[in-house]
């Protein structure tokens, strides 16, 4: 029997509210450092390192909206009959630089719900894509998140 | 977009290559800094009581996403302007802590003559040589950013 329900699964195609956000060679000089790169052109923010729109696009939400472990909730999301996370994976693919001065919008889309029955019993797969576009409506990455749930 | 000064590398690239590995070792000051950067609120990588106490971790655990960062620098250091990442998948299944001594490396095991192309599998291990972050990078020769 399925743990998915027709409800459940008419979430597929949700869409987040576009976000758009301004980078800045600050920001790009600060996660540089934290990430420990070895590479001038990132250290001194002339261009984003990849992996540059994560901290980009984190969720900025007010302090009474995070849980008593400190972690934002995913408005996207439904409620999974399964909640416990299991590890996921990430497929980014890069399709134009960014820079500083770059304004970038991200707009993050439910695309799957799936389940497998694991060794322990079922799980749900859910896959969310976020499509980052510039100021001409260019694709400038495409980043998929896979999470299973058991 | 840039062309590459050395044209003829991907000519000489194998089936095999090795990358350069690299030593990581993310003590508390960057963990914060990364959480920082990213606006990350969670517990589990900054509260050290928390992690052990509540969440039952051995220290403070560090972010999946950094890691996926160290094996992008890890494609980066060994491409040195010759190429550019097209694309990643990696997936992080092993958790890591602070202090914890870790390694970046890869191998090339494809290559694709007529696109200026090569699949690089990479990791990042723990101390153990077990594989905590394995994944999968599409580079091209001849263009960087």
């Amino acid at each position: 029997m399925s743990v998915l329900s027709e409800d459940l699964l008419a979430n597929i195609g949700r869409c987040s509210e576009p976000r758009r956000e301004l980078v800045t060679r600050r920001d790009i000089r600060k996660y540089a450092v934290a990430t420990g790169n070895r590479q001038r052109k990132y250290l001194d923010g002339d261009l984003a390192p990849p992996m540059f729109h994560v901290p980009l696009f984190w969720d900025v939400v007010e302090l009474d909206q995070l849980t008593a472990d400190g972690v934002s909730i995913d408005t996207l999301l439904p409620k999974f009959p399964l909640e416990k996370a299991m590890a996921g994976g990430l497929n980014i693919d890069y399709h134009l630089p960014v820079r500083p001065g770059d304004w970038l919008t991200a707009t993050r889309t439910l695309t799957d719900i799936y389940e497998k029955v694991g060794r322990s019993g079922p799980l749900i797969f859910y896959e969310v894509v976020m499509d980052v576009t510039n100021e001409d409506d260019e694709l400038v990455i495409r980043e998929k998140t896979t999470r299973i749930l058991r | 977009m840039k062309v590459s000064a050395e044209l003829n590398r991907f000519g000489k690239l194998r089936v095999g290559d090795e990358l350069p590995q690299r030593a990581f070792e993310c003590g508390n000051v960057q963990l914060m800094l990364y959480n920082a950067a990213l606006w990350n609120g969670h517990r589990i990588h900054f509260d050290e009581p928390y992690a052990k106490e509540v969440e039952g971790y051995p220290g403070l655990v560090l972010a999946g996403p950094m890691l996926g960062d160290w094996l992008h620098q890890c494609v980066e250091e060994w491409l040195n302007e010759d190429g550019r990442i097209l694309s990643i998948d990696y997936s992080n299944r092993v958790a890591t802590y602070v202090d914890e001594k870790l390694f970046s490396g890869g191998t090339v095991t494809a290559i694709r003559a007529e696109s200026g192309e090569a699949e690089v599998e990479v990791f990042i291990k723990n101390a153990e040589g077990t594989v905590v972050t394995p994944g999968t990078v599409v580079v091209r020769f001849g263009e960087f950013w």
